[in-house]
């Protein structure tokens, strides 16, 4: 069987996800939050805590925003086994949609040209929004989700080239180093994603990966999945809290993504999502179209 | 620890009056302000025609639709989402907008640092926190866009927000060298070697 893909539908769909995404916070995240505040002993930030739960509702019954930051518009389409889809049309369908969320809702539009800063108000520019594409053998099914990357934690980016005899011990200190340095800078209680291994730009973009995964998923990679438990354990004990302002609830969690690297290299990156961890998904299937998170 | 409702403008005494730890409400007027609007008007030489005197001003660039001036919509502007983001990018602007300008407060969140601490306890001012991330319920504290100038920045333009019990903010710094950042900062750098050593680091 072929699924074959309607650029029209893709369109629609880049429009509608990037609004529900800014609006609906993923149940994950939503789960997040309870099992934080139930675990907070510190006054102030259970009141914040509370205040970030009460936002999420006021969200969906005013229909509103979550944040008022936009952020940068990333789509990770993965395509399947047996989808016929015309690759260039499809990332221009994508930014079509993108830049009619903008207009139509209408969204700010928080994109500029690094230059000269110059805002088209579309939420579009050279090379963004930004369209990962990976494939799945998954058969008859194309998937997109939607993820408005807010400034404020990805102004939390770090990289470290470290070198090999740093060991695990550079890495997981790289990474609770930058975890104080951020603070309150990036909204915390937050998801720390770190990438471990690769090149450069793969290891940043593991981070991004564990950062945007969801509350409850775990590295695949036994090593990758301790490093995971152990890191959320020291990162919540430094008492930088919500909002940055004490409290044991400084992150939901660690998450931490690996890939092979070079015998001389012992790369490290972390890569931040604040607790307004939106993101949104479609799966287009011969049966239909699902949305989701 | 004082709530205090502040009914904007304030007097230098009313800025001093704050301590951090207090939670403050703001009513009336509130501008906001960002990174781009900052660096024209103190990189630039460009000059607001709005009168900051005694002002809180918010770092924000907000969600807004176009719409016909109206008497509901002053600025021809309605008001989607007005929410807050991280100040510290901000932090060289605090001095000159105290010193130029007059504001007494700024709303933000994320934490301020030393020249921002040093011109709070200078002129007097205070830092207020807002809770970032939660826009939806910040947008139901805003009445209206009254006005806007240096639009051509949209959406970083410099806001006149009608405001109604806008908070309660916690101050988080204040003009007599308080700063709850500082507190945490040092708590977590005391905690930064046995979070290390529990996870197999080696000192």
């Amino acid at each position: 069987m072929t699924l074959r893909i309607d650029l029209d539908v893709i369109e629609e769909l880049a429009k509608l996800l990037y609004i529900r995404a800014l609006k609906i916070l993923p149940e994950d995240i939503k789960r997040g939050f309870d099992r934080l505040y139930a675990a907070e002993s510190d006054g102030t930030a259970r009141s914040i805590l509370a205040t970030m739960r009460e936002n999420i509702a006021v969200a969906e019954k005013t229909d509103n925003l979550l944040c008022q930051d936009t952020g940068i518009p990333i789509y990770n389409v993965t395509i399947g086994d047996g989808v016929e889809v015309r690759g260039y049309a499809l990332k221009e369908a994508i930014e079509r949609g993108c830049a009619r969320a903008t207009r139509e809702h209408p969204l700010r539009s928080s994109i500029v040209h690094p230059i000269t800063r110059k805002n088209e108000h579309t939420s579009c520019g050279v090379r963004v929004p930004v369209i990962n594409i990976d494939f799945s053998t998954e058969p008859d099914e194309l998937r997109i989700e939607m993820i408005p990357k807010g400034s404020g934690s990805e102004n939390g980016s770090f990289l470290k080239m470290c070198i090999p005899a740093e060991g695990v011990d550079g890495i997981k200190t790289f990474v609770v180093d930058r975890v104080i340095e951020a603070g309150g800078k990036v909204c915390p209680p937050t998801i720390v994603g770190v990438g471990v291994g690769g090149t450069s730009d793969l290891c940043m973009h593991l981070a991004k990966i564990a950062a945007t995964r969801p509350l409850g998923s775990i590295c695949a990679d036994p090593e990758g999945a301790n490093l995971e438990r152990e890191l959320g354990q020291a990162v919540n004990s430094l008492g930088i809290g919500p909002q940055g302002l004490g409290g044991d609830g400084t992150a939901f969690a660690v998450h931490v993504e690996i890939a092979a690297t070079h015998i001389t290299m012992n790369p490290v990156a972390v890569n931040i999502q604040c607790h307004s961890a939106r993101r949104a998904v479609a799966t287009i299937r011969p049966t239909g179209i699902e949305i989701g998170t | 620890m004082a709530h205090h409702t502040l009914d904007m403008p304030i007097t230098e005494a009313q800025a001093r009056a704050l301590r951090a730890g207090d939670t403050a409400t703001l009513e009336r007027t509130l501008f906001g302000i960002r990174d781009a609007t900052q660096i024209h008007m103190f990189d630039r030489g460009r000059k607001t025609r709005f009168d900051l005197r005694g002002h809180a001003v918010i770092h924000t660039a907000p969600n807004v639709k176009k719409v016909p001036v109206s008497n509901e919509f002053p600025a021809g502007y309605q008001s989607i989402c007005v929410g807050t983001t991280t100040s510290a990018r901000m932090e060289r602007f605090t001095r000159p907008l105290m010193e130029q300008y007059g504001v007494r407060l700024i709303v933000g969140k994320g934490g301020l640092g030393e020249a921002s601490k040093r011109a709070f306890k200078d002129l007097g001012g205070a830092y207020l926190a807002i809770i970032g991330g939660t826009a939806a319920l910040e947008s139901t504290w805003i009445t209206a866009i009254e006005d806007v100038d240096l639009d051509d920045l949209n959406p970083e333009s410099l806001w006149r927000f009608g405001i109604k019990g806008f908070g309660p903010l916690l101050v988080a710094m204040d003009s007599h060298g308080g700063s709850l950042y500082d507190t945490v900062a040092a708590t977590a750098a005391e905690r930064r070697a046995k979070a290390l050593a529990a996870i197999g680091v080696k000192a």
